[in-house]
């Protein structure tokens, strides 16, 4: 059986009910089923759930239930909590949910679109200066970009767009992984004799681009956009130095300040809670539904043509 | 036909000649812009930053505030300051307990996911990577109520059994309690990636193994982990890097215990300094220190283990 073949059936499994890689006829061995393995995960698994559990039980309860019943017991304060987070401080949270969606949205857009070009301009193309282009962006990888979150904000002030939506949408648009993420699919993804023969054709190179490495590089492109729109919306330090004004908050900061509120006033613990109920939910379904088109071996490194 | 034309054909030639050589600039461009505009500017400038200063200037009353070239004074005053190392004390042993649990915790789930017949492997493999979607902000929310006395479920059935509350948010059991909200919400992540790269094994391999009859065990040991071990070292790099930046969680955690304080890890007391005291020529002077030293201890890993995970730079 050729590894193409291999390979396929690896995924379809991997996307499948998994465990069925073996034929009929394999070992004894490895027929056994892995008990003490299974249990292994499975416990994993419950450990990894309880919290998000645990959170969506107590969105269910009142602020009076939250601290008698059992915290696994379901309450009766559902609907009105939900109705009271989004009536609070004047409907703010929708405002939070929308500029989270904005920020991760159009700044994961924009930044696979900027890695994917850099990318392939890398991969693609000898000119000089590429090595040296190519090392200061793996030295950006390794640089902690949050660390660059106050330098940031000194320059954003300086230049007067601190507090703006544009001091988090802009710096969030470069990305050094995704730039590298790019390049090494860019690199296995388009072969240059197809480049080589659109140019003999006559087309340009910005058609080359658009018609033949574009559509080649699109499971690298979302897998990108995936990664930087997860890391965008979980982001806090930047919008939490960058913004003063509650209304252009990310959905991070507005319920950091709400618990931290909430810390004199037990009352709002509820809306905190059902505000991360509310705002993990979106993300987690769009996780479980986005899974298959991931390329994550394109980050572990095995991508192999 | 004219000279004229032919002088204009020859510079219309020399001119796609000239933009064939721009190409690539071209499609680097705006990456290279917001490169220069995000990274090395803001590096740069707190570069600069951090050897200003706010001195004095003139005798008595009369003296004026007034910002100069200090020196090295800035970094003088980094190095001497308790609290900033305390802090990257305390860093060291939530690291310390942090980034072996997760990275171990990965590889055994990824080891795990891949034996053959396994039971109920998609459904752990996509609870374990649910938190990956959790900010880590909300992450330190649900863990804080689930430390909280008033709110633990483990708490609540120590009281039905009579026994006294379990307090995780004080002492000894801060530190664990920390990382294991970076445990959580970074175990599924790097179990993916391992994962991934152990797909990527030929099964050949294994099979050849089997029948010369290694154990699971033998398999993961001798051929498995070895394998993967680029997967490894990207992933110990990240959180190591993850480590360093430690900061929404315990800012999170700080309205429910006392014993978080306003410095409590390097970029706490950063931006504690920047924004609460003003002093922004010592906050950047310390983030120079944090950045250099994230670049150090990234350069060591990455050479220690031979460059395996960004070696091919050609």
């Amino acid at each position: 059986m050729s590894i193409k073949t291999e390979a396929r059936r690896a995924v379809t499994n991997a996307v499948t009910i998994a465990p069925d890689r073996g034929e009929s006829g394999r070992s004894r061995r490895a027929a056994r089923r892995p008990l003490v393995g299974s249990a292994v995960l499975i416990f994993g698994a419950i450990y990894c759930l309880v919290p998000v559990l645990w959170v969506l039980v107590a969105s269910t309860k009142s602020n009076s239930e939250l601290f008698t019943t059992f915290t696994f017991l379901p309450g009766t304060g559902l609907a009105e909590n939900f109705s009271d987070l989004f009536s609070y401080g004047g409907g703010v949270f929708g405002l939070w949910a929308m500029n989270s969606l904005i920020f991760a949205g159009f700044g994961a857009l924009l930044s696979t679109l900027i890695s994917t070009m850099a990318g392939y301009a890398l991969a693609k193309f000898q000119f000089p200066g590429r090595q040296v282009w190519f090392y200061t962006i793996l030295a950006g990888v390794l640089l902690p970009g949050i660390t660059l979150a106050i330098p940031q904000y000194l320059l954003m002030s300086k230049i007067g767009l601190a507090g703006t939506y544009w001091s988090v949408l802009l710096p969030c648009l470069i990305s050094p992984f995704g730039i590298f993420l790019a390049r090494v699919y860019a690199a296995s993804a388009i072969p240059s004799e197809m480049m080589e023969a659109a140019r003999i054709d006559g087309a340009g190179d910005a058609r080359v681009f658009t018609s033949i490495a574009l559509p080649m590089m699109v499971p690298g492109m979302v897998t990108i956009f995936l990664l930087q729109f997860v890391g965008i919306w979980n982001n806090f330090l930047l919008p939490f130095i960058m913004l003063s004004d509650e209304a252009k908050y990310p959905l991070t900061v507005g319920l950091y300040t709400l618990l931290s509120k909430g810390s004199g006033t037990p009352s709002l613990y509820s809306l905190a809670i059902i505000g991360a109920a509310v705002s993990i939910i979106p993300l987690i379904i769009m996780m479980l539904v986005l899974q298959r088109y991931w390329r994550l071996d394109l980050v572990s490194g095995g991508l192999k043509g | 036909m004219s000279i004229d034309t032919l002088a204009r054909t020859s510079r219309a030639k020399r001119k796609i000649s000239a933009r064939r050589w721009l190409v690539p600039y071209v499609f680097l461009s705006p990456a290279g812009l917001l490169f220069v505009v995000f990274l090395a500017i803001p590096i740069i400038y707190a570069i600069y930053l951090s050897f200003r200063g706010m001195h004095v200037s003139g005798g008595g009353p009369f003296g004026v505030r007034e910002e100069t070239w200090v020196g090295f004074e800035n970094y003088i005053r980094t190095f001497t300051d308790a609290e900033f190392f305390a802090g990257f004390g305390r860093l060291a042993i939530y690291g310390v307990i942090a980034v072996p649990v997760t990275l171990g915790l990965a590889l055994l789930f990824a080891l795990l996911l891949d034996l053959p017949r396994v039971r109920a492997a998609r459904f752990s493999r996509i609870a374990i990577f649910v938190p990956y979607a959790v900010p880590g902000v909300i992450a330190s929310l649900l863990w804080g109520f689930l430390y909280l006395p008033s709110t633990s479920p483990l708490n609540w059935i120590l009281n039905q059994l009579g026994f006294a509350d379990l307090e995780v948010l004080t002492g000894g059991a801060l530190f664990p309690a920390v990382a294991n909200i970076a445990i959580w919400s970074g175990v599924g992540f790097n179990m993916i990636i391992i994962y991934t790269s152990l797909r990527g094994i030929p099964n050949e391999l294994h099979e050849a193994a089997r029948i010369d009859g290694a154990s699971e065990w033998q398999i993961a040991w001798r051929i498995k982990i070895p394998l993967v071990a680029p997967a490894l070292v990207l992933t110990g790099l990240f959180s190591l890097i993850g480590t360093l930046q430690l900061y929404g969680e315990p800012t999170t955690l700080r309205p429910m215990t006392n014993e978080i304080s306003q410095t409590w890890v390097p970029l706490m007391k950063i931006t504690r300094d920047a924004f609460a005291r003003d002093d922004l020529s010592l906050a950047a002077a310390s983030s120079v220190v944090l950045a250099i030293g994230t670049l150090v201890v990234s350069v060591v890993l990455l050479r220690m283990t031979q460059k395996k995970a960004f070696g091919d730079g050609s």
